[in-house]
């Protein structure tokens, strides 16, 4: 039976993961009801870089993401785009890996266009695209924005763009704010921007679990707000809510808390899976040790 | 000239900042005479205007762009005055685009300082968070409103701003952040600060100074040694590994199963994947795994095992064809070797991913090797590999993916280990020479690391300000 | 010589770009080299584009076994690159609204733009999520308290596991304020700001010297495995 229990065929795990998130998801997806979520200092640093800024500052946006993480890191590029428009802030949209754009354009779609209708393009944001050459677009662009972004995402000048007035490089913002996958991300924004123009460059960011670590040793003076993955994005998102959200915020700004459900349900099964292999490795030594 | 210690040569005289400008007062030879009993004046204007008590200002104050730099910072120097001074502060003269933006930072910091304050009264006192929040952001707006309209008032005053400050033992201090084409050349202010906080007249340089890229940066000086002496030691044992000195390497198990899991594959009758990572040819990690894949195919080659080794970029592809070739070569069989073994997949991350999972569970290979950068797919990888049953062996410089193949591999080079490779598996002096170099910069980063945090702790406890000296040093001049 | 061209051209443009960082003026050198790079990789794009259609055109013409996908491969391939080249459902931009090619080919409505949203978009995140399942075979499978150390780290995972979830915040909450520290999700910060950014730090150390130690192999050409000589 140990044995048998030993070689259990993995697509028995596998089902039971499949189980572990998808009936949260249909539970919460039916019910509305949501964890209740307690924000950290680092969303709350991040939600207060955002906030703390009067109505109307520019605030860089970097997506750099993919479809791919585009689970773990949606929720939070939504709230981003949702404070930054609730707070009537100038967005500069641009990014680092070649499909931002499409995901930029996804939040504008999503966030922008249906719930701030008086926001208006060029005026209130601009979506100036994607860039190749990893860091060293950001190595140009501190100093000189034009050089390698002329035009915006439709080709046109940026000279005949009106918020792009008086906009020479990014020290002109009064924060960036990167969602990151990986390489190039936070990271590199960290070390090319904010490292060289400590008084003029602010970053908050978020980023996938895995990468988080990686930039634990730049907070908080590097970086005084970092989200870390959907948990972070649920924080922050109750943050956003609890300031802009009203009694019944639209389901579209409830994504990060929603999926913290699947998240439990999954923790909980791997803690259980580590837990039963090793009763079963245990009974197999202590048999093996009889013998 | 001098008078009652200001060089009128070198000084103008101005009230304090925020008090009223005093126009028109660039000196002049001919009215050196009237303009000192001007100073005199305006000394005595200032004594009336609260700085009778302060100390008196700085003499021959002079600014020069910087040597040896990358442009960008000037040298502010003066003599320091007869009265004592507990620190000196220094101004710069901005231009209009700079006063427009500074204006605006300050609405913003204004704006942020406000809304925290407020924030944290009303957090301590129990207000609800939705209050906090509807509060402290009515207090942002209100201090940028107000700003805004004092800084309207005061437009078109020339506007000075603090750029560093000094000890009041110090008579010179870098600015930097400054451009190196800055219209008409950068104007400088120091003021002496008294311990009791009153402020000296303002000393101003006459002379407009505008900073300049050097031939050589200076900045960058420990970097340069640092590099000299980490290459140093590395030429200094591959030197000494070619004229017969013993280098001894620990048994590293990864690479020792190198030829195991070939040998597997060749019994098994079941090819061989090699991934040499998802990055590029300028990515060190893409270049250690290809040394590794040389290795591998020379066995290969020898086994008569058949190595499949997809990629993600082209040139990858190319690299790896040209060592798989010569591997084969020197193992006298280049007459084996298929090119189309070795072969592109795409750019795409997860469609790579994707690829070599179906491919693993249709060809079943009996041993994979990861050898380069990997991200995300890390995981997936090696979960399918263990799945079909190879002997899987791993070797990365990613910290964050290192776990993953460390769970499901049965073997993992992590970080140095990787690099080591190819020393270990050639076994040529001028190779292992380069690891004992290695270590030798491994001491040295050690002894930083002991010596740095000593420092650190022994100014801590007796607040020494010499050992605070080494420490600023040590930190912002040799490690930046 | 097919090895010592390359090997010259490795030494002296490294060597160069070396000296370079330290000399102002010729600091830029090193971002135009990364340039020279990006050009030299895209245009690479043609050999191993070339190849992956000889390869899977010759799988699919000799029915070789999985013949099948090769065929897919090879029509999403082209496919893709026609709508894009061909900016096939391309919208006029409004810039230059009497050109019909003027709106850019990933814009919204467009073919690409469709193969990106419902083919590239989820098959991706298809992949990236198989994550959680295969994490979940692994930490059955491997995750064993074998010794000390092992067992430490099972604990640190139970802890960090928790402390994402609101289960951490539902445990601990009984602590008082001054055992606040203690509370799993606090403790979970503390784990992946200290201890685990000191161990990455080690790792990162050994990592950056043997990046040193390599690339002066490879300047030097002590190391010439990469060109396929030992």
């Amino acid at each position: 039976m140990i044995e048998k229990l030993n070689n259990l065929d993995r697509r028995w795990i596998f089902l039971l993961m499949f189980l572990a998130v998808a009936v949260p998801i249909y539970v919460i997806g039916k019910t509305g009801k949501t964890f209740p979520e307690t924000p950290s200092a680092l969303a709350k640093a991040t939600f207060d870089a955002i906030d703390d800024l009067p109505d109307g500052s520019r605030i860089l946006l970097a997506f750099d993401f993919d479809p791919a993480s585009e689970g773990e890191l949606g929720p939070m590029a939504t709230a981003f785009v949702r404070q930054c428009a609730e707070k009537k802030h100038k967005m500069y949209f641009l990014a680092l890996w070649p499909v931002g754009p499409q995901l930029i354009q996804a939040n504008i779609e999503k966030v922008i266009l249906p719930d701030f209708p008086s926001y208006e393009y060029g005026r209130d944001y601009v979506n100036l695209g994607f860039k190749s050459g990893n860091e060293g677009v950001i190595k140009v662009i501190v100093t000189d924005l034009a050089q390698l972004y002329p035009a915006d995402i439709k080709g046109t000048p940026v000279e005949k763009i009106p918020m792009m007035d008086g906009i020479r490089n990014i020290q002109a913002m009064d924060l960036i704010v990167n969602v990151s996958a990986g390489y190039p991300g936070t990271k590199e924004w960290v070390q090319y921007a904010v490292t060289p123009y400590p008084d003029k460059i602010r970053i908050v960011a978020g980023c996938t679990g895995v990468q988080a670590p990686l930039l634990y040793p730049y907070i908080p003076q590097q970086l005084p707000g970092l989200l870390g993955a959907i948990k972070g994005a649920a924080e922050y998102e109750k943050l956003v809510n609890d300031r802009y959200g009203g009694p019944h915020p639209d389901p579209k700004y409830l994504e990060g808390l929603r999926r913290m459900g699947p998240q439990l349900v999954a923790h909980i099964l791997m803690i259980l899976l580590i837990i039963a292999g090793n009763t079963l490795f245990f009974l197999q030594r202590r048999r093996g040790t009889s013998r | 000239m001098h008078i009652k210690g200001v060089d009128i040569d070198h000084v103008r005289i101005k009230p304090p900042l925020g008090g009223v400008p005093w126009e028109g007062v660039r000196m002049a030879r001919r009215q050196r005479l009237l303009l000192a009993a001007l100073a005199i004046a305006a000394i005595g204007m200032a004594a009336s205007a609260g700085w009778a008590d302060g100390p008196a200002p700085p003499t021959n104050v002079v600014a020069k762009d910087r040597p040896w730099d990358v442009g960008g910072a000037v040298v502010v120097s003066w003599t320091s005055p007869t009265t004592p001074v507990e620190s000196f502060q220094i101004l710069r003269l901005m231009d209009a685009a700079e006063v427009k933006q500074a204006n605006r930072d300050a609405r913003v910091a204004a704006a942020s300082d406000a809304a925290a304050a407020v924030r944290e009264r009303l957090s301590a006192e129990g207000v609800a968070p939705e209050d906090v929040q509807l509060q402290a952001r009515e207090a942002a707006q209100a201090a940028a409103a107000t700003l805004l309209s004092e800084q309207e008032a005061t437009a078109g005053e020339p506007r000075w701003t603090p750029v560093a400050v000094a000890l009041g033992s110090q008579t010179s201090v870098v600015v930097d952040r400054l451009s190196d084409d800055f219209p008409g050349g950068y104007r400088f202010q120091v003021v002496a600060i008294a311990s009791d906080g009153t402020r000296s007249i303002p000393a101003e340089t006459t002379v407009a100074v505008t900073p300049s890229r050097q031939p050589f940066d200076g900045g960058r000086l420990w970097l340069a040694i640092i590099t000299v002496v980490l290459c140093g030691a590395v030429l200094t044992f591959i030197a000494a590994a070619r004229r017969g000195m013993p280098l001894k390497i620990r048994k590293i198990a990864g690479l020792a199963a190198v030829d195991e899991a070939v040998g597997r594959a060749t019994e098994m009758g079941r090819p061989v994947l090699f991934i040499p990572g998802t990055q590029d040819m300028n990515e060190i990690q893409t270049l250690a795994g290809i040394t590794v894949l040389s290795r591998v195919g020379k066995t290969a080659a020898e086994y008569d095992a058949q190595v499949e080794v997809p990629t993600s970029r082209s040139l990858v592809m190319t690299a790896a064809r040209e060592t798989m070739h010569a591997a084969y070569l020197q193992a006298g069989r280049p007459d084996a070797f298929n090119p189309d073994l070795v072969y592109y997949v795409t750019d795409e991350q997860f469609g790579f991913v994707a690829y070599l999972s179906g491919m693993m569970v249709r060809e079943k290979p009996a041993a994979c090797f990861y050898m380069g950068a990997f991200f995300a797919e890390s995981l997936i990888l090696a979960e399918t590999g263990n799945s079909v049953g190879a002997i899987q062996i791993a070797g990365t410089a990613q910290p964050a993916q290192l776990p993953f193949f460390v769970a499901a591999c049965d073997y993992t080079l992590i970080g140095e280990e990787f690099f080591a490779a190819s020393a270990y598996l050639s076994g040529e002096p001028d190779q292992l020479g380069s690891l004992k170099g290695q270590d030798v910069g491994k001491l040295i980063v050690a002894g930083l690391m002991v010596v740095g945090c000593l420092i650190a702790t022994a100014a801590s406890i007796t607040g020494s300000e010499m050992l605070e000296g080494i420490l600023s040093y040590l930190k912002n001049t040799m490690l930046t | 010589m097919k090895r010592l061209i390359p090997l010259w051209i490795t030494a002296v443009s490294g060597i160069l770009l070396i000296v370079a960082y330290f000399i102002p003026a010729w600091e830029s050198w090193g971002e135009k080299a990364t340039i020279w790079f990006d050009v030299l990789a895209a245009s690479a794009f043609v050999l191993g584009g070339g190849n992956l259609l000889k390869l899977h055109l010759r799988k699919v013409s000799n029915r070789q076994a999985g013949w099948a996908y090769s065929a897919v491969t090879v029509a999403a391939f082209v496919v893709t690159l026609t709508v894009g080249l061909a900016k096939i459902g391309v919208h006029p931009s409004d810039n230059n609204p009497d050109f019909a090619w003027s709106g850019s080919y990933n814009s919204s409505g467009t073919a690409f733009w469709w193969l990106y949203e419902y083919a590239f978009k989820p098959l991706t995140a298809t992949m990236f999520s198989l994550l959680a399942f295969y994490v979940a075979s692994a930490a059955f499978r491997a995750f064993r308290a074998k010794n000390i150390e092992a067992t430490l780290l099972l604990g640190t995972a139970f802890i960090v596991l928790l402390g994402r979830t609101f289960a951490g915040v539902f445990l601990t909450q009984w602590l008082p304020e001054s055992l606040s520290g203690l509370k799993l999700e606090n403790l979970t910060v503390w784990i992946m700001q200290v201890p685990n950014t000191a161990g990455t730090r080690a790792i990162m150390i050994g990592v950056a010297l043997g990046i040193a130690s390599t690339s002066l192999k490879v300047l030097l050409g002590v190391d010439r495995s990469y060109l396929g000589s030992d």
